[in-house]
């Protein structure tokens, strides 16, 4: 959990050094990418700059090659394990998704079970689309004032892992969007007793490895893998991640699952980003977050005293289902102003030109990380209570967000592939969905492939289209159809 | 030996004025601040390399965004003034003995320290006892307050640095919130001229417009600043700028001016036709 713990010299960036070397070389491409340095794309360079373009270049000898790494980018990835305390870590370069398909199909194969949370994204059941596992849902407790998902009981994931003694796994969210994390370390231990892994996806969590009265991270709590959005809290270009695994895991089967899916022509604009971000969390990683969960603490205490809003913290805490709380995340409930959390984010963004990350039925989250300042903060919070003074209401017609508990009828692999019919909508009651519907972000499904389509889901949906929700994952990209089984 | 200091007005225009003396130079939580003694226009005072004001001409700035909202509302007692740590304003604010409450809110402690040392014709009335001084950031500040001001009057740096809050549709609504329903909100409004300014400028009117019934700009001619041309924005709740102007009542103060008279002050807001032009593009 700290900087000292880390053997290797962290002030060292393999890749990012060996790019500057490269560059002063002047070597003569005649290789790909064709843009050659950027002058055959001069808008280009001159958008994206010159110093930018010209460290774009592909896989060679002095570089290393991100499908087999044996020089750079291998050290890279030993000082990214050094820093975040993993057996080994892979530098990936399509996102925290292929971070977590890569997890999830290293653990599962066609027909195995592997038991997770329903409010987990969208690219965990990807992955069960396209490896034919068997999701086993675990019911998050739901917080009924805020209408959010919790994080898992123990006692929940006892009882599944019992009931499904097979089951090859147990994926976690260390913490969820909203910043709450299930008792990581307790979940781990029932896994690892009753024989499975435990993977847990920490696209919100890298900070977790940095930072001082944060929540355990994945790897100190003996996690088996873990997928961490570098490119999120820790600074990393967009697309970057990192994938870490601890000791019981074998790092050759890995790189093979990973270059299933992975690009041959891995970005260095994207690697170098990694590397040198890595650098800075292991040197000065300790420092930031602690400023950056004090800057969301000043938030709450200033947004709690416009009055109306809750932006909530530790004091959800429970023991359980909210074992920790993220304290450098800003999620704020605005139902009681009478204004659902997406108008409000819509609201921001269009009259106040505030971009935050999401806003669902009853909250809204603004992203805090390395890169804020405490003037931003102040805007924000201004913007909020010019909203609940220019916009606020009785609340009339606000519906709560609610857990709905799914009723898994097919595997999502089946349901995805099998023969189905486009339906209007709202004739699609008891039908069994074959598509993903999801309001994006926050990109936690409402419905998978798979599930049984209810009355309360269809309500759910059309509420979610009427307040202005993004709605995303269905062939009609207007959802007035949707694919169920034939 | 030559001595210049140079302010890029835009990446292709450079003002320059020699300097005698580099005074003081400091770099605060917030910016850099430094002062010149220049032969031609006295002190210089500069933030992060932005001339804020120099002796020669601060007047033609600080009478024009005092006097006009007080010759048009003559009920102002309670007034809050934002940025401003050189104290210009208050200099003019406090000859008025109507005045009972200055409220000045700066962020940068820094700034006010160096301008009672090295401007004292700026900061000679900073110890009035109507004066309160608060170094904090405004935003926070203003949040606080619902209808306890008549005038505020917005002082800041130009919109691309520590002052960009100050340009926001947030604060300009909290500022409609903090001022009484008769109030009056004045702030500096940059130059239309360069069009990088000339954009700030225009976003800034929108959004003022949208906040208050009545929005009116005027002019100055202000050699130190951008094109010498320089703009402040008259936001209102009751009173019209022109309409509501009372010369008789003003004039009889007495106030010695070198810029500011009553038949200026209804020709500031005659402005060019470009910028009528600009202006009316937002205000739709």
């Amino acid at each position: 959990m700290n900087v000292n713990r880390t053997r290797l010299d962290q002030s060292q960036a393999p890749i990012y050094e060996a790019l500057e070397t490269f560059r002063k070389m002047r070597v003569v491409p005649f290789d790909v990418p064709g843009h050659k340095r950027g002058r055959g794309n001069p808008e280009l360079t001159a958008f994206l700059g010159k110093q930018c373009v010209s460290v774009d270049v592909n896989s060679m000898k002095p570089l290393d090659n991100l499908c087999h790494p044996v020089s750079v980018i291998r050290q890279a990835e030993e000082l990214a394990a050094d820093a975040f305390g993993a057996a080994h870590a892979f530098l990936m370069v399509g996102g925290t998704t292929s971070s977590v398909q890569s997890m999830v199909l290293t653990a599962c194969k066609r027909g195995d079970e592997i038991i997770l949370p329903r409010n987990v994204h969208r690219s965990v059941i990807n992955a069960l689309v396209l490896c034919g596992a068997v999701p086993v849902y675990v019911n998050p407790e739901v917080d009924h004032r805020l209408g959010i998902s919790l994080g898992m009981q123990r006692e929940q994931v006892a009882k599944a892992i019992a009931e499904h003694p097979n089951a090859v796994a147990v994926l976690v969210n260390n913490p969820t969007y909203y910043g709450i994390c299930s008792d990581l370390r307790a979940i781990v231990k029932m896994a690892h007793d009753a024989g499975m892994l435990c993977l847990v996806d920490e696209a919100h969590g890298t900070h977790f490895y940095f930072g001082g009265g944060l929540p355990v991270s994945a790897m100190a709590a003996g996690a088996d893998m873990a997928s961490v959005s570098m490119h999120k809290s820790g600074g990393s270009l967009t697309q970057s991640s990192l994938l870490l695994i601890g000791p019981k895991v074998h790092a050759g089967y890995v790189r093979q699952i990973i270059n299933l899916t992975q690009t041959t022509s891995g970005s260095y604009l994207l690697m170098s980003s990694l590397d040198i971000s890595r650098r800075n969390l292991a040197l000065r990683g300790r420092m930031v977050f602690h400023q950056v969960a004090d800057m969301a603490e000043y938030a709450r205490q200033e947004i709690n005293a416009v009055g109306g809003y809750y932006a909530f913290g530790r004091e959800l805490m429970n023991g359980n289902s909210v074992f920790d709380f993220d304290t450098t995340k800003l999620s704020v409930h605005t139902l009681d102003i009478g204004l659902a959390g997406i108008e409000v984010y819509d609201i921001l963004r269009d009259e106040y030109d505030i971009q935050i990350e999401f806003g669902d039925i009853g909250n809204i989250l603004a992203y805090l990380s390395i890169g804020d300042r405490a003037q931003e903060l102040e805007r924000l919070v201004s913007a909020l209570a010019e909203i609940r003074r220019r916009y606020q209401t009785d609340g009339t017609g606000l519906l709560n967000q609610e857990y709905i508990d799914p009723e898994v009828v097919a595997s999502p692999q089946e349901a995805f592939y099998a023969d189905k019919v486009s339906l209007p909508l709202e004739e699609s009651e008891g039908r069994v969905c074959s598509e993903f519907v999801m309001c994006y972000p926050p990109g936690i499904p409402i419905l998978a492939p798979g599930e049984r389509i209810t009355a309360e889901i269809l309500e759910h949906i059309r509420y979610a289209k009427e307040k202005g929700c993004n709605m995303t994952g269905p062939e009609d990209p207007d959802l007035k159809q949707i694919n169920v089984l034939a | 030996m030559e001595m210049w200091f140079s302010e890029f007005h835009t990446p292709d225009v450079k003002h320059s004025i020699r300097v005698n003396k580099h005074l003081y130079s400091r770099q605060s939580d917030y910016q850099r601040i430094d002062i010149f003694d220049t032969p031609e226009f006295g002190r210089v005072l500069t933030l992060d390399g932005n001339v804020m004001l120099t002796e020669r001409d601060e007047f033609i700035y600080d009478e024009m965004i005092t006097h006009v909202p007080m010759a048009v509302h003559p009920g102002i007692k309670d007034i809050l003034v934002i940025g401003a740590g050189d104290g210009g304003v208050l200099r003019e604010l406090t000859r008025y003995d109507r005045v009972k409450r200055i409220d000045l809110v700066e962020m940068d402690p820094q700034v006010v320290e160096a301008c009672r040392t090295y401007l004292p014709s700026n900061a000679c009335r900073m110890d009035d006892r109507r004066v309160h001084i608060y170094f904090e950031n405004a935003l926070k500040f203003i949040r606080r307050c619902e209808a306890e001001y008549d005038l505020i009057i917005v002082d800041s740096t130009d919109p691309f640095g520590p002052s960009e809050g100050l340009f926001t549709r947030e604060f300009y609504g909290n500022c409609y919130n903090a001022l009484r329903e008769d109030g009056i909100m004045v702030n500096q409004q940059g130059s239309p001229f360069y069009a990088e300014d000339a954009n700030a400028m225009q976003r800034s009117h929108k959004r003022i417009v949208r906040t208050f019934p009545i929005s009116r700009v005027y002019q100055a001619h202000i050699p130190t600043y951008a094109a010498g041309y320089w703009l402040f924005g008259f936001a209102s709740k009751k009173y019209h700028p022109i309409d509501d102007l009372d010369s008789e009542s003003w004039n009889a103060l007495n106030l010695y001016t070198r810029y500011y008279t009553t038949r200026l002050h209804k020709g500031a807001f005659w402005l060019p036709a470009f910028l009528e032009e600009m202006l009316q593009e937002v205000e739709d």
